[in-house]
């Protein structure tokens, strides 16, 4: 059976450091302007702190492969919902008319 | 989880890590499903804001990045807390559980009073017989001069703001119901039901209020920091 590992909270405490590195790093690129970087480097961040979040805080690096498997699921689905849909809105020549 | 049968393994479970494994693994299927729940909303955010990205922008420009950044360190610390809570059970200090799940809850309190001083502001102007200077709830009321937009690009901003409603709204509504299951779990915390070999439902709602913190990490720069400021 699978025993409990616990993480040490010195490692909990390092990463909550880094998230809030991470949360001001998010706002000071905002400052700056790399033109169409600006989202993907947001968005970089963003993944990098959820990714922390979920590996340390919720324990998946130690958790088993079924609750990696699970989550994934849920991202799958997620870029499948983003993904298709953009693809429609993009590909399809209808007249897009401002909002009102 | 019945004290009748003499301890908190259910009868049907063979030994308390097949409970445990069982109840993460349920836990973990409706955090699948939360990602999609949220997920239609950042679809919907993806499509308008690159179809009408002038608006969102002057609609960012006009939220308050420091009371977003403000609060997204308050949740980072509100997640570490919880983590802190379940370590604390896992290594047996049955006080310090309690204590780091109140703090915990009064973290997303102070997350809350926050969220409640920015839709006030936003929401307040829209009541009465106007002028409705500021008013920032889409509708006949919204006042775009408040972003320097006029025509079509004022009606493309109450779809940002339709949008920063409804992701923050529903974001805080999760963490509402998030405070009375953590006030359960401090309960019976204090009661001392929660012991190294078993505190499944101290894992549980800290998974439940790590992705509630995720939903944050994306909504603050998505939100707050659209396009140069």
């Amino acid at each position: 059976m699978a025993q409990h590992h616990i993480v040490s909270w010195k490692l909990y405490l390092g990463i909550l450091l880094v998230l809030c590195v991470l949360t001001v790093a998010t706002v000071g690129v905002a400052g700056h302007d790399f033109g169409a970087l600006n989202t993907p480097i947001a968005l970089a961040i963003a993944v990098a702190k959820a990714t922390l979040v979920v590996l340390f805080f919720m324990h998946v690096k130690y958790s088993p492969r079924l609750t990696t498997l699970v989550l994934s699921a849920g991202f799958v689905f997620l870029l499948l919902l983003i993904v298709f849909t953009g693809s429609d809105y993009i590909s399809r020549n209808w007249p897009i008319t401002p909002a009102g | 989880m019945s004290e009748a049968h003499g301890g908190p393994l259910a009868h049907h479970f063979h030994d308390l890590d097949q409970q445990r494994e069982a109840a993460s693994l349920g836990m973990w299927i409706f955090i699948a499903q939360e990602i999609l729940f949220f997920g239609g909303l950042f679809g919907v955010y993806t499509i308008y804001r690159n179809l009408y990205y002038e608006a969102f922008a002057a609609g960012s420009h006009h939220l308050s990045w420091k009371l977003g950044c403000y609060n997204t360190l308050v949740l980072i610390g509100s997640s570490f807390t919880m983590a802190m809570a379940v370590y604390s059970a896992a290594v047996g200090r049955k006080r310090a559980i309690v204590g780091y799940i109140l703090a915990t809850i009064l973290l997303g309190a102070v997350f809350l009073g926050v969220k409640y001083v920015e839709y006030h502001e936003k929401i307040a102007p829209c009541f009465g017989d106007g002028p409705h200077t500021g008013c920032l709830v889409p509708g006949a009321r919204f006042d775009a001069g408040a972003l320097q937009l006029d025509g079509a690009r004022a009606r493309e901003a109450q779809i940002y703001f339709s949008l920063y409603f409804a992701m923050t709204g529903l974001h805080a509504l999760h963490m509402i119901i998030g405070v009375p299951i953590l006030l359960w779990v401090a309960k019976n915390a204090a009661a001392g039901l929660y012991t190294p070999a078993w505190h499944t439902p101290v894992e549980l709602v800290g998974l439940y209020w790590h992705f509630v913190d995720i939903v944050w990490i994306f909504l603050f720069p998505l939100l707050y920091l659209i396009g140069h400021h």
